[in-house]
């Protein structure tokens, strides 16, 4: 079998005249993480219920494990999990009877409800509010238990969409190390997200989400490389005027742009150039005070590419 | 994947069966209804109806009393101020319905658990069929147990034990009443589908019920005479005019679910609607046999359980066709 776990072609959903999906093709490989990014709207969620298969495409074709979402949804449910963003639950059952009802509409045998209910239970820290009614539990005590609902069958593909929003920084984080660890065992996990800072970290590749098509796709250094031209920012923070250095870095080799703000030189090259900076700066006569390299974030990414395309469009 | 999967992908069909879990939706349905305290609620306003009717049926039923048919009685009699325990039924009975299901299908959207449930390895035609037949079978058994209850305390008050032509009547009774409680149960359920909003799916429910009890049979002595002839002449039009009210009056599920309670509870009553004093000349006072009675019911039945399934037909396909976004 190939590599691939999840992959459509030409994968549109129209809405009356609205396209709300247009001509995605999204490949996942087998135990990656991939984010789907993009703004509110862009149609992250949408894709995601039609590779499932809860709503029908206008258009194209999905594969998701082998199976057709349309024809074969059984098969394919049985071993996808899905975690809808604000998970909701049976609020005045207690976390047990709630997996105990998702345990066995998977078909999971009697015998083994038991056991996988508390493996899954457990594997998201909950085992002390077990019997407690859902109803009493926390956003983030939700947020995980939706985790465990989806451990459940063991899945060989988890889906989830927003899985951090509304979490707090330390909840979000949390979060994170259990889908870290989850990858870790070898499950492939697709995630959609608008917290960009949140989704770098753990994603190994994004897909750039805009108006129901997928603009950019790779890894986080392609994107920079690609969107941003240099992959290394470069700050370097002087005494006294920044703005007189600048010729003098423009000089030097590997940079593609110097930008001076707020005092602040803002270096963008294709390596890590410091020493030669610094080197420069103390020879034009400046005194440094600081100096560091910024790893290239997709807040960044997005923000450049989005306002390149606002440009386009205006021009 | 196995290779008879692949096989009906390739046929466009399907695969599996669209019951998978419906036993599962089922059991959590049930359980619900009778752990919940709505369903305490309707349990107790049913069985204080029918201890407050029973008690009055029971001053005025004394056995020896030259009757027939004793423990039939027990369901019409009426005493001031109570009516009599069947027209309780043809009034509670929809609500008991509306009330388990107006929220069955909104409730998990706002929940937010519609989706999450629908990503698991099920149809949508089990979830829909789990929750219609789950809320059927709760009202199967509160009824069942309320009829064991009047044939319980009949025993012990009348001290002469059920006929078999009591009880099988009693029986058809029963079905009837389910029946008449999935109507309304089946209408609470599409109700549930295009609303978002159960308090709306709950009045819109209650409307329609509020419609039939009061209004529809004014409604048909408005309706009717300007569908017939201008002015009645022949015996041939008085019947004729006669027969479109009763059709008209027969679109109301109650006015059925009265028709099944006649029949099926005063054996004496051999002809439904609309009669002519000739044709009741000749005929004989004596109550009619079982099989006969439910030949004068048979449409009144099956006109009920055939409503139900086309209400609940249309909500299987509203439901299919629904967004699921949550």
């Amino acid at each position: 079998m190939n590599d691939l776990v999840l992959e459509t072609k030409g994968l549109t959903k129209r809405y009356g005249d609205f396209t709300a999906v247009d001509h995605l093709d999204l490949s996942v490989r087998r135990g990656e993480v991939f984010g789907l990014l993009g703004p509110n709207g862009a149609g992250k969620t949408t894709t995601i219920l039609m590779l499932l298969g809860l709503t029908e495409p206008s258009e194209g074709k999905v594969n998701v494990l082998g199976f057709d979402p349309a024809r074969q949804p059984l098969s394919l449910k049985k071993r996808v999990g899905y975690m809808p963003d604000q998970v909701g639950f049976y609020d005045d059952l207690t976390a047990r009877e709630n997996l105990f009802y998702i345990a066995k509409l998977n078909g999971i045998p009697r015998d083994q409800i038991k056991r996988r209910v508390e493996e899954a239970i457990e594997r998201v820290r909950l085992t002390d509010v077990i019997d407690k009614r859902v109803g009493a539990f926390s956003r983030g005590m939700r947020q995980r238990l939706g985790l465990a609902d989806v451990l459940i069958k063991n899945p060989q593909l988890i889906i989830m969409d927003e899985p951090t929003q509304g979490l707090d920084p330390e909840l979000a984080h949390e979060f994170l190390s259990l889908i870290h660890s989850l990858k870790e065992e070898g499950t492939t996990i697709l995630l959609s997200s608008h917290l960009l800072h949140q989704v770098q970290a753990i994603c190994d590749r994004v897909g750039l989400f805009s108006r129901g098509r997928m603009v950019l796709q790779g890894t986080v250094p392609e994107l920079a490389r690609k969107v941003l031209g240099g992959a290394y920012r470069i700050q370097i923070e002087t005494e006294g005027s920044a703005a007189k250095f600048r010729k003098a870095l423009e000089g030097l080799r590997d940079v593609n742009a110097v930008t001076v703000n707020d005092g602040r030189i803002i270096l963008e090259a294709q390596k890590d150039i410091r020493a030669d900076a610094a080197e420069a700066v103390v020879r034009a006569g400046g005194r440094l005070r600081g100096l560091s390299v910024e790893s290239q974030s997709l807040d960044d990414i997005y923000t450049r590419y989005f306002e390149e395309a606002k440009h386009e469009t205006v021009n | 994947m196995k290779p008879s999967t692949r096989r009906m992908a390739a046929r466009g069909e399907r695969e599996g069966s669209p019951w998978t879990g419906l036993g599962a939706v089922l059991t959590k349905e049930m359980a619900d209804h009778l752990t919940g305290v709505r369903m305490l609620i309707l349990e107790l306003l049913v069985l204080l109806t029918a201890v407050g009717t029973l008690y009055t049926a029971l001053q005025t039923i004394r056995p020896g009393s030259n009757n027939e048919f004793l423990y039939l009685r027990l369901f019409t009699t009426a005493q001031e101020p109570l009516p009599a325990f069947v027209f309780f039924l043809a009034i509670l009975v929809p609500l008991i319905a509306i009330a388990l299901s107006f929220d069955s299908i909104n409730g998990e959207f706002n929940r937010r658990t519609l989706s999450r449930i629908l990503a698991q390895p099920v149809y949508r035609d089990a979830l829909l069929m789990g929750k219609f037949l789950g809320g059927l079978f709760t009202l199967t058994m509160v009824f069942s147990a309320i009829w064991l209850l009047i044939f319980g305390v009949g025993i012990l008050r009348l001290g002469v034990p059920p006929t078999t032509e009591e009880t099988g009547r009693a029986l058809w009774f029963l079905l009837g009443t389910i029946f008449y409680g999935g109507i309304w149960m089946a209408l609470a359920l599409l109700f549930s589908t295009v609303f978002r909003s159960p308090a709306t799916a709950a009045l819109a429910s209650i409307a329609v019920w509020a419609f039939f009890i009061f209004f529809w049979n004014i409604v048909v002595g408005v309706v009717a005479p300007l569908l017939g002839p201008q002015q009645i002449t022949t015996l041939e039009q008085l019947v004729a005019a006669g027969q479109l009210q009763m059709i008209l009056t027969r679109i109301s599920p109650i006015t059925l679910y009265a028709d099944i309670a006649t029949i099926m509870l005063q054996p004496t009553e051999r002809f439904l609607g609309f009669v002519l004093p000739v044709q009741l000349d000749r005929a004989i006072q004596a109550p009619l046999p079982l099989a006969q009675s439910l030949l004068v019911i048979w449409p009144q039945l099956t006109g009920l359980i055939a409503a139900t399934i086309l209400l609940f037909a249309l909500t299987y396909v509203l439901f299919q066709r629904q967004e699921i976004r949550a």
